[in-house]
């Protein structure tokens, strides 16, 4: 469950400086902004650019090229679905299907009520129990859409 | 003797219940008033018996799984303490036939020991072999590792010696050790369990390395997919420098190694150990050209060893018993043993650390006892998405990376999915190009482009829209990737689809499926994905 804050500068401005200093800081400061805000906001970019003197084009650059970092606010509840091979061969694909179905979204996006955000992951190193999924940093094993429908609940509940 | 009681902590065990029957095991245990220790071992690697409890008794380790923790009460009250019967008990752990029947050298302790006590790393033969190599001298170690014979684990198979060698060779004021923890392959999860379930040995496997080229400095390049292990690896290595094993003097020796762990995110790409480079300096893990070689011109521009988890945590026990033990281990030039990883659609899912030589046959079903849907096996796919996908007729072929290369395969990083016969190859084919167009890191324009104009191809070969010139454009395509790409993804991307089109072309001339109902094609879904 998220448990971000909302986007403060100075906040974020604090954060970036405990990590200027590390050799190839970027990667550590766009995690730490993200576990900190949940997404990556716009106003990070010239902040960032400045204190590690770079341009505004190469944060953004970084930014769009690694699928972790989002630059919109995430549903309260993330919820990765392992959709490579070994998670296709135990019927990963239908389940998903289930779960867009009952959500009312495709993979990628966010229920209009924000509660999940459902993303494609392609393997989560489970590959001996598939399908695999992970919600809000947990791992599940051998998800069946009663499994999947079991997690969901509890995550409404637990909403 | 104290009891003891060990629940996995292994990500894939919690992923099936370990966490709760670890909690459930501790309220019996403080309801009962019994005065014994929960230890959170890693995984054996039997996942289907996970979550897999082991007590130990006089008699040594008695395995009880799969446990739930409806089933916990009632193992107390049937004494399983004292290995008493019980439906769930399985006997010796050690006599379980999937384990005994393996030759455990880079995991020999992984499940056995709690993975964040340095004590018990020590007692199970920890540290010996890098007491060994600050014995020896630099060209000495680098010499050992040659003659083991290992080769790099990650999947492209170079001799990790001469790796190493280069870098020895290459003056520079600084060089690096880099791990490349990227383990992004489906079907493999060898690395991570090393990671998360003997996380020292791979500590102790980069110093040793540090120290036999001349590197001050590591960094563990850790995918975001796996933060139970990125967690204990930041533990140990806050533990392995308290205890002077990292640090400015290692083990008293005076020689300084120092170790970072670093957090992926979400890049398939990265796994490429330039990739990897990149996005360690904090930028777009785009690949670099090659040459220079990272040995030459690495990390920040420095020597660097990129090493694999794998072959990284398999030095301790080379520079402990020596290369030629190690050496003595597999076929041809395949030394030492395989971490098989059988995953998918496999009854007894888990890992099997093996001599080279084995065939695919034995481990699916000698180890793995077959499909787990019990419907026949149709294909399995061998080394990640960029492995080939080999029918029924193909299943005697050896792990060993010279047989798999002669049949137009891959071993990689050994990992086997299994696929009944439920599978249909035209969408396994469409899926790897779809695959590589999500993963391309866009720098050659084969694999950026070509992967999208693979996936609209198979999509009218599917449709049977002018089907055999279609499966002729694919054909151009897959050469014109194999030949034109900067590296192995878009350079392999045609192993997946050509190997489905040659062993399974019945797939690729079935009647065009109905169009979809409900507007949602795939292609969109993949596009929609960001």
């Amino acid at each position: 469950m998220s448990k971000e804050q909302a986007w403060d500068a100075d906040r974020a401005l604090s954060r970036i400086r405990e990590l200027e200093h590390l050799p190839g800081a970027l990667l550590p400061i766009l995690h730490a902004l993200q576990d900190e805000f949940g997404y990556l906001d716009k106003a990070a970019v010239p902040l960032i650019a400045e204190v590690l003197n770079l341009s505004h084009a190469e944060v953004h650059g970084v930014i769009s090229f690694y699928h972790d970092f989002r630059r919109s606010p995430p549903g309260k509840h993330l919820l990765k679905m392992c959709r490579a091979e070994a998670c296709q061969s135990m019927g990963c694909e239908s389940m998903i299907r289930h779960v867009e179905d009952r959500l009312g979204v495709h993979l990628g996006e966010t229920t209009e009520d924000g509660a999940f955000t459902v993303d494609a992951v392609y393997c989560l190193g489970n590959c001996a129990l598939s399908p695999a999924v992970m919600l809000d940093g947990k791992l599940y094993g051998r998800v069946s859409r009663e499994v999947a429908d079991f997690l969901i609940d509890s995550a409404q509940r637990h909403a | 003797m104290s009891v003891k009681i060990y629940v996995p902590c292994d990500a894939a065990a919690v992923s099936v219940g370990a966490d709760a029957v670890a909690r459930a095991i501790a309220e019996q245990i403080a309801s009962r008033r019994l005065g014994i220790s929960v230890v959170r071992n890693g995984s054996r690697g039997m996942f289907w018996l996970e979550p897999l409890v082991e007590v130990e008794t006089p008699q040594g380790r008695v395995a009880y799984g799969p446990v739930s923790v409806d089933a916990v009460s009632g193992l107390f009250d049937a004494r399983f303490l004292e290995g008493k019967a019980h439906a769930l008990r399985l006997g010796p752990t050690e006599e379980i036939p999937f384990l005994k029947r393996q030759e455990r050298l880079t995991f020999a302790r992984c499940g056995v020991t709690d993975p964040l006590s340095l004590s018990d790393y020590v007692s199970h033969g920890g540290y010996r072999g890098l007491e060994k190599a600050l014995k020896l001298t630099q060209q000495t170690i680098v010499e050992e590792v040659t003659t083991s014979g290992l080769r790099g684990r990650g999947g492209a198979g170079f001799p990790t010696g001469i790796k190493w060698r280069t870098v020895l060779n290459a003056p520079a004021d600084q060089k690096y050790i880099v791990c490349n923890g990227d383990e992004g392959d489906s079907g493999t999860y060898a690395d991570r369990m090393i990671m998360e379930g003997d996380p020292f040995v791979l500590i102790e496997g980069m110093t040793i390395a540090g120290i036999a080229v001349g590197a001050t400095s590591g960094y563990i390049y850790i995918r975001s997919e796996y933060p139970h292990a990125f967690r204990t690896l930041e533990r140990a290595i806050t533990i392995a420098n308290d205890k002077g094993y990292l640090g400015a003097n290692v083990a008293g020796s005076g020689k300084r190694f120092d170790l970072v762990v670093r957090l992926g995110a979400g890049a398939y790409i990265c796994g490429e150990e330039t990739s990897l480079l990149e996005s360690l300096e904090g930028k777009r893990g785009q690949i670099r050209f090659k040459p220079p070689l990272p040995a030459i011109s690495g990390l920040f521009g420095k020597p660097t060893v990129v090493n694999n988890v794998i072959s990284l945590a398999t030095v301790p026990i080379i520079l402990d018993k020596g290369g030629e033990y190690y050496k003595n281990f597999g076929m041809g030039k395949s030394r030492g043993t395989l971490t098989i990883q059988l995953a998918g659609n496999i009854k007894r899912g888990g890992l099997v650390e093996k001599a080279f030589g084995l065939t695919l046959r034995e481990a699916i079903y000698d180890f793995g006892g077959g499909t787990a849907s019990g419907r026949p096996l149709r294909a399995v796919q061998v080394g990640g998405p960029l492995g080939a996908y080999f029918p029924e007729s193909l299943l005697d072929t050896p792990l060993d990376y010279e047989a798999f290369a002669e049949r137009k395969g891959m071993l990689g990083h050994g990992g086997i999915v299994v696929f009944d016969d439920t599978v249909d190859l035209a969408r396994q084919a469409r899926f790897a190009m779809e695959f590589c167009a999500v993963e391309s890191c866009g720098k050659c324009t084969p694999c950026r482009v070509g992967s999208t104009r693979g996936v609209e191809v198979i999509d009218r070969i599917i449709a049977n829209q002018d089907r055999m010139q279609n499966l002729e454009l694919l054909d151009d395509l897959c050469e014109v990737l194999t030949d034109g790409s900067l590296c192995a993804l878009g350079g392999l991307i045609p192993f997946p689809v050509q190997s489905a089109i040659r062993h399974f072309p019945e797939d690729f001339h079935k009647p065009a499926p109905p169009p979809p109902t409900n507007g949602s094609s795939k292609a969109q879904e993949s596009q929609s994905w960001r």
